[in-house]
């Protein structure tokens, strides 16, 4: 390696006050991302132009395209194109990208998605915090698919979990969305960056076969197929259409239950690798909030308050929104009498927590419709008023 | 003959052995359609280009010429509809040397992706990009697209359309393509060369094909029988490597004029820049 | 110590983010067994009109990252005095620049109220840009549970680009030895 590039590093080994934003940029850089396409939109802009900084000096490329569109189709091709990718933005930006978010499904094509989210519909709060895309980043897309969406409360965490994320990406080969929010997005706190030899890494598995055995989409025992790229002579051939394991479009019944199958199961049996809450206070509680992102800081606070009035509350905090805890979530039915959902929106989390806990206990929603966190007194005021 | 020549004809073998994917033939294109010769042409120019096969990629997007990518025996990539471009950007920058070639029909490139072709063109991306026009949506089942011209009829335009279409390599040209030519299906000595100097050139080439859709343009517009497009193109055709770009629209009664419009030298690719980009920030202090 | 809230106010172009920067990084960076989280007013709030930071200080996790019940409200402009007074706390402290505010009855439940001409004092210097560094300063001196004098100081110098750090340790200085009549 030359001087030169010694002066620039991929991980910011240090202590920062930083924003999550430039957290979740530098956890990207410290995984090895190396190819950034994006459009500038608000609240997730900071990630473009930090990546725009840095990507050059490490040797990568940063490319802002024409819409959010070029930019998620963009960052498949560069991913095909052997260069762990990405991409940022928001509820708006998502909207455009999700047909070819189905692609990448589709195609099994490793490449992270930021989503800072702000309050919509539409344009909406374009400076305001919203938690509104939970649903968008699951069905957002045609089709069957099982997405993985990851989802830091902390600065700390977009960075470690932009790691995870492009990990979970190479290893189950999916695009995999990182859900900030704007207060998140824009927050600054202690970012602590860990030596790079303790960076964990994954890298997408590749074939061991010759290229003239090799069947581009037979998958290995673990439904994830080896995966070859563009000008390692494998002759790969990716396309949208229902495949059979040479990769050509194969129009029918079989092959299509057979590949959706696939496609949906190595996700699905492989949840408890993938999904990750942390559970607060939980042991003894009475009661529990269930939150995420930015709001489930608030509800730490409603917890702790809780607990000086001697009231038994707990959190369960989600970290991996899809695939859905929804196990863990019905198990902690049978301990406490009521679970309170905050979230940034109209019932999108609370509607899947309803569905997980199987009647076993009361569910209720505490909505903000966007723009603001709910903060502790709120939350609390919520649980105290039942009591 | 020569003795090489004789040989191949006594064989089982053919030219373009190993260069379409085993198991993907017969094709879905119909009969008397120009897509079979133009995959031909483009296979040999390929060839004759001397580029390391691994070093190459086709990309697609959706519709019959779409189709071409996943023929090929290369690295071969068919995306969504109207996305082939961008995702050839994703490939071309993250390897300079790898040659991307681009395939696909007029309202894929030109109606949903028409955004990416020009923002493409504007910052010179390092890619080849053939649009095989056949004025219409053919494999949706013909319905009018933003090069029907005035006066043809599509399933969409039953009483004939009356938009005016994109004059594409004016298109190509105004928004900075280093390379643009045009020429029909039926010339397909002056397509291969064609191909042959966009896929040498550094940058946005782009070459129009007019190609023969008798199925869905020609059933509508008095041209269905075998290769009559064919000879409506041998008939309307004027050959004009001088043309200005700007006087080369189509309509229903002009003349169709064809050449190479556009050869620039020296530009400065996206991935140049981007390779410039680099060495600049690494410069810069730490 | 438990949670401290701070609100820095003022209109766009005063370094009211700056304010709150430098304070979360002297904060979290510097003070041993603190934490900090800043957060800032964004968009069409934040040109022009009242531009406001809030920094939360405490021992232990931060838990909700905004400012609720202000215990330092900073302010530099009247308007900006006038939409966030309501948030400083019954007891709280007051901070302000005297020849931008006027206070009113509303400043009555501050358990004090310190007055500089942070302006004026910049002005002294060349530019009226420092005037929030010499109210960080003054902050600095009549306070005990936000940050320190030596923590600032090293943060200015690592933060602030070179060719404007000297003037901005003048700033914070006149700041710091500004004494408030009331």
């Amino acid at each position: 390696m030359s001087k030169q590039k010694q002066k620039f590093l991929e991980v910011s080994t240090g202590e920062h006050f930083t924003t999550g934003n430039h957290a979740a940029a530098e956890g990207a850089l410290a995984v090895g991302c190396k190819f950034f396409g994006g459009y500038p939109i608000t609240p997730s802009s900071e990630i473009a132009e930090h990546m725009a900084l840095r990507l050059p000096q490490l040797g990568g490329n940063f490319v802002q395209f024409e819409d959010e569109i070029a930019s998620i189709i963009g960052i498949l091709g560069a991913s095909w194109g052997g260069v762990k990718s990405m991409t940022a933005t928001s509820g708006p930006g998502y909207s455009l990208m999700v047909e070819n978010i189905g692609l990448g499904m589709m195609t099994e094509t490793p490449c992270v998605i930021i989503n800072v989210q702000r309050g919509g519909p539409s344009t909406g709060l374009p400076t305001l915090v919203g938690q509104q895309d939970i649903m968008q980043t699951k069905w957002g897309s045609h089709g069957d698919f099982e997405p993985i969406v990851l989802c830091p409360s902390s600065v700390q965490e977009c960075f470690e979990l932009a790691i995870e994320a492009f990990n979970y990406a190479e290893k189950y080969r999916l695009p995999v969305t990182l859900l900030l929010d704007e207060t998140l997005g824009h927050m600054s706190e202690r970012l602590i960056i860990p030596d790079a030899s303790k960076i964990g890494k994954v890298e997408r598995k590749k074939p061991k076969d010759s290229p003239e055995e090799h069947l581009p989409y037979k998958a290995d025992d673990d439904l994830i197929p080896p995966m070859a790229v563009a000008g390692e002579g494998y002759k790969v051939m990716v396309t949208g259409l229902t495949h059979d394991e040479r990769g050509y479009p194969n129009l029918n019944v079989e092959t299509q239950d057979k590949l959706v199958r696939r496609i949906n199961d190595k996700i699905r049996l492989n949840k408890k690798d993938i999904i990750r809450v942390e559970e607060y206070k939980l042991d003894d509680a009475e009661i529990a909030i269930i939150a995420f992102g930015s709001v489930a800081r608030a509800a730490k606070g409603s917890v702790n308050r809780a607990r000086k009035n001697g009231i038994k509350v707990g959190l369960l905090r989600l970290i991996t929104i899809w695939p859905f805890p929804d196990e863990r979530i019905e198990a902690l039915a049978e301990q406490v009498k009521k679970i309170y959902v905050p979230e940034i929106n109209y019932g999108q989390i609370t509607r899947e927590v309803e569905r997980s806990v199987h009647g076993k206990t009361e569910v209720k929603g505490i909505f903000k419709l966007g723009g603001a966190i709910h903060n502790p007194q709120e939350i609390l005021k919520e649980i105290e008023g039942d009591a | 003959m020569t003795e090489d020549q004789k040989e191949l004809l006594e064989s089982e073998a053919h030219p373009l052995d190993g260069f379409l994917r085993e198991g993907r033939i017969p094709h879905i294109f119909c009969p008397a359609c120009s897509l079979g010769s133009i995959t031909n042409v483009l296979i040999e120019a390929i060839n004759e280009s001397g580029i390391d096969p691994k070093k190459i990629a086709v990309v697609s997007g959706i519709g019959c010429t779409g189709r071409i990518a996943g023929y090929l025996n290369f690295d071969s990539f068919h995306t969504t509809h109207g996305r082939s471009i961008p995702f050839a950007i994703g490939l071309s920058v993250t390897d300079p040397e790898r040659k991307v070639i681009v395939v696909s029909g007029d309202g894929d490139l030109f109606a949903i992706g028409g955004n990416h072709f020009i923002h493409a063109a504007r910052r010179n991306a390092n890619i080849t990009v053939i649009c095989v026009n056949n004025f219409n949506y053919g494999m949706t089942g013909g319905q009018a697209g933003p090069t029907t011209y005035a006066g043809q009829f599509q399933t969409t335009a039953p009483y004939g359309s009356l938009e005016e279409p994109f004059n594409i390599p004016n298109l190509a040209a105004s928004c900075g393509a280093v390379y643009v030519a045009r020429y029909t299906a039926l010339d397909v000595r002056r397509v291969k060369e064609a191909f042959s100097e966009a896929i040498a050139k550094n940058g946005f080439s782009f070459v129009e094909v007019l190609g023969s859709c008798p199925t869905t343009y020609g059933r509508r517009n008095q041209l269905a029988e075998g290769k009559k497009i064919l000879e409506f193109f041998a008939e309307k055709t004027v050959l004009n490597h001088d043309a200005d770009t700007r006087d080369v629209r189509i309509d229903k009664d002009s003349p169709i004029i064809v050449g190479k419009f556009v050869d620039i030298e020296d530009k400065p690719t996206l991935t140049d820049n981007l390779l410039a980009l680099q060495r600049v920030s690494q410069a810069k202090k730490g | 110590m438990s949670r401290v809230e701070i609100r820095f106010a003022g209109f766009g172009g005063q370094g009211i983010g700056l304010m709150g920067r430098l304070v979360g990084e002297a904060v979290s960076l510097l003070e041993e067994g603190k934490n900090s989280v800043m957060t800032q007013s964004y968009g069409p709030e934040s040109r022009g009109g009242a531009s406001s930071t809030d920094v939360v200080i405490d021992e232990g996790e931060i838990d909700y990252p905004k400012a609720t019940e202000l215990d330092y409200f900073v302010v530099l402009s009247d308007e900006a005095y006038h939409k966030y007074i309501p948030k400083l706390k019954e007891g709280g402290i007051l901070f302000v620049e005297e020849d931008l505010v006027t206070i009113d009855e509303n400043a009555k439940k501050a358990k004090k109220i310190f007055k500089i001409p942070a302006t004026k004092i910049a002005e002294t210097l060349g530019s009226r840009l420092y005037a929030n560094i010499a109210m960080l300063g003054f902050v600095c001196a009549n306070t005990k549970d936000i940050f320190s004098e030596e923590a600032m100081i090293t943060i200015m110098k690592e933060k602030i680009k070179a060719r404007f750090v000297e003037k901005n340790l003048i700033a914070f200085q006149k700041g710091m030895e500004y004494k408030s009549d009331s």
